[in-house]
């Protein structure tokens, strides 16, 4: 099934329309337990091991609610600025699909228990853009189908599925934007950065890890053109499960293009979901999105209503931790530095890293340079995140002391880093092994400085002649000859005053 | 009265996925039109001071704390299942999706 998609350029598009954004997220909570039963959620176990009556749909079971699952659905909702319902249900979604054992799947309708917010959101230049939240609720995920038979274990072609409904019942909260207008050109940036900012609250909220990768966090993109400078929405598309930062700004890029290549030829957009392929950054037709009806929701008859009170709802309001725009904007403060810069580190997920090191004992100036230089280096080399990376914050923050006490210097730091990555042990155990340590011993020191002047004559003489630039060349050679491990500073003092030369 | 379709009938009964015959269309559309009238008859005595009600008992709040219980055995999970491989559940081929 390959059909060519016609596109117009990005910058034709935004030319001619405006494009209009509503994103759908969906964040698999942390919980230890599914939403409406006692099994584990644990990831990665053997297939069905994870089931019960209540999550199986089998005939006579009673759900019943997580409370952990609702005591973070109201954590996200207040963190999103939302207003939390008095009182809410759930609401069974009817479809027959083999992902969901019981023909329903639990989740809440026109009564979601957060609603009305909003999320400023920061975009690469620092510039702040206000996405206004249209609520959030709680539901449950699916089992997880293997397709056997077809290409690579796609739907098409399959002879039958197989399904593992382990997923099946985790705690879900669907959080959903109201329509973005205005964001213009910087729609997909937008996009993008909501995503980013929205998966920093839920890990400082602590209630999911929130990895995309691992489909904890899941977006769909749902995006319409109108003609520039009107207000009525044109028809939209939905693109399923975006599963990356990068992939949610090129899904919603790719669709601008689309859309304004229908549009402009006299075409209709049709209302469907679309998925995203992320080798080439295209969207293929889904299927023609069925009404809200067709999904026959009716309040779920086996669960009593959630009625959080005001002084739990007080309570956790006066719990929740700095959020993490808050937080990034008081650290730039503090160690004085620009958008562009706090937005580096954001983007190689150097943040937390960095904090870390601080609070293990580095400067500010320090803990940035290294996990934004050398570690940055090193994580990119070996195609891994900094959290990843076989060093720790405190390992870096001895780094640092080291450098600082004058032990070690930069390049020397360098190595040392290079040995704790290599797995040769600690900081210390490092400098000790490959024996790093900066020559401090004055007569050592003196004996190089007294040779590289003697190898030099030339140079010497230069440097007595007053030419005191030319000094880095003997520092170069001393330098080499200790192997690096010379203070360079030390070295010229020790040069300059064997010539007779006063500095400044 | 609300009227039930023909049509209403066969659109519910696709989304059902049952299948059914044109003269089972007629009788179903009367007897849905028959009972969805006397539910509406409710309405007719409960005034706005009554709130629409999904329970019969007024409780609200009903949870239980995060902590893990047994699951089913997989071989208890799967007893039920017209058809198994590799531990899971076998379905047949799904139609619809891409």
């Amino acid at each position: 099934m390959t059909t060519t998609t016609d596109l117009v350029s990005y910058e034709d598009a935004l030319a001619s329309y405006d494009p209009v954004m509503g994103l759908e997220v969906h964040v698999e909570l942390g919980t230890k337990t599914k939403m409406f039963c006692g099994c584990s959620t644990a990831l990665g176990q053997d297939a069905n091991t994870q089931t019960c009556p209540v999550c199986l749909g089998l005939p006579g079971a009673l759900p019943v609610v997580n409370a952990t699952g609702v005591e973070s659905a109201i954590k996200i909702g207040l963190a999103l600025n939302c207003e939390i319902a008095e009182w809410c249900r759930f609401a069974r979604k009817n479809y027959f699909y083999p992902d969901m054992p019981k023909n329903f799947q639990t989740s809440q309708y026109d009564e979601p228990i957060a609603f009305n917010g909003y999320l400023d959101v920061q975009l690469e230049d620092g510039e702040t853009f206000r996405v206004e939240i249209e609520r959030a609720h709680m539901e449950e995920d699916t089992g997880k189908s293997t397709h056997v038979g077809g290409a690579t274990g796609r739907i098409h072609g399959a002879s039958h599925s197989l399904l593992d409904y382990n997923r099946a019942g985790i705690p879900l909260i669907e959080i959903v934007t109201k329509p973005i207008v205005g964001a213009g050109e910087r729609a997909p940036e937008v996009a993008r950065a909501y995503v980013r900012e929205l998966r920093e609250l839920i890990r400082a909220l602590g209630v999911s890890e929130a990895r995309m990768e691992m489909g904890q966090m899941r977006c769909d993109v749902n995006l319409s053109l109108m003609p520039k400078g009107a207000d009525k929405f044109g028809t939209r598309s939905e693109t399923k499960n975006v599963n990356s930062l990068r992939s949610v700004e090129r899904a919603a890029r790719y669709e601008i293009q689309r859309h304004a290549a229908v549009l402009s030829g006299g075409g209709t957009v049709i209302q469907e979901t679309r998925h995203f392929h992320e080798d080439t950054g295209s969207t293929t037709s889904g299927r023609v999105k069925e009404e809200a009806e067709d999904y026959r929701y009716f309040p779920e008859p086996d669960l009593v209503p959630v009625a959080p009170s005001r002084e739990w709802v007080e309570e956790l309001r006066a719990g929740l931790p700095e959020l993490p725009l808050v937080r990034r904007n008081r650290l730039r403060e503090e160690w004085g530095i620009s958008a562009t810069d706090m937005q580096a580190i954001l983007n190689a997920g150097a943040l937390d890293p960095i904090v870390a090191t601080i609070e293990a004992g580095a400067d500010a100036a320090s803990a940035r340079k290294w996990w934004m230089g050398e570690l940055a280096r090193s994580a990119n080399e070996s195609g891994k995140s900094l959290d990843e990376l076989a060093i720790t914050p405190q390992q870096v923050a001895r780094v640092t002391e080291l450098v600082a006490s004058g032990d070690l210097n930069d390049k020397l730091a360098r190595q040392v880093i290079e040995g704790v990555l290599a797995g040769e042990g600690t900081p210390d155990e490092v400098v000790d092994k490959r024996g790093l340590k900066v020559v401090s011993d004055e007569g050592a020191l003196t004996a190089a400085v007294d040779e590289a002047i003697a190898g030099n004559p030339a140079i010497a003489d230069k440097i007595r002649g007053g030419k005191v630039a030319a000094a880095g060349a003997l520092v170069g050679a001393v330098m080499k000859a200790t192997r690096g491990q010379a203070d360079a500073a030390r070295v010229k003092e020790l040069i300059l005053e064997k010539l007779g030369v006063a500095e400044g | 009265m609300p009227g039930i379709t023909r049509e209403e009938v066969a659109h519910l009964a696709r989304l059902a996925r049952l299948e059914l015959k044109p003269e089972e269309l007629d009788h179903f559309a009367g007897q849905l039109d028959d009972i969805i009238g006397a539910v509406a008859r409710v309405s007719e005595v409960a005034d706005q001071d009554v709130p629409p009600t999904s329970h019969p008992l007024p409780l609200t709040n009903v949870m239980r704390p995060d902590e893990v219980r047994p699951s089913l055995t997989p071989e208890q999970a799967l007893s039920g299942a017209p058809a198994q491989e590799q531990q899971r559940f076998k379905v047949p081929q799904i139609l619809g999706e891409e």
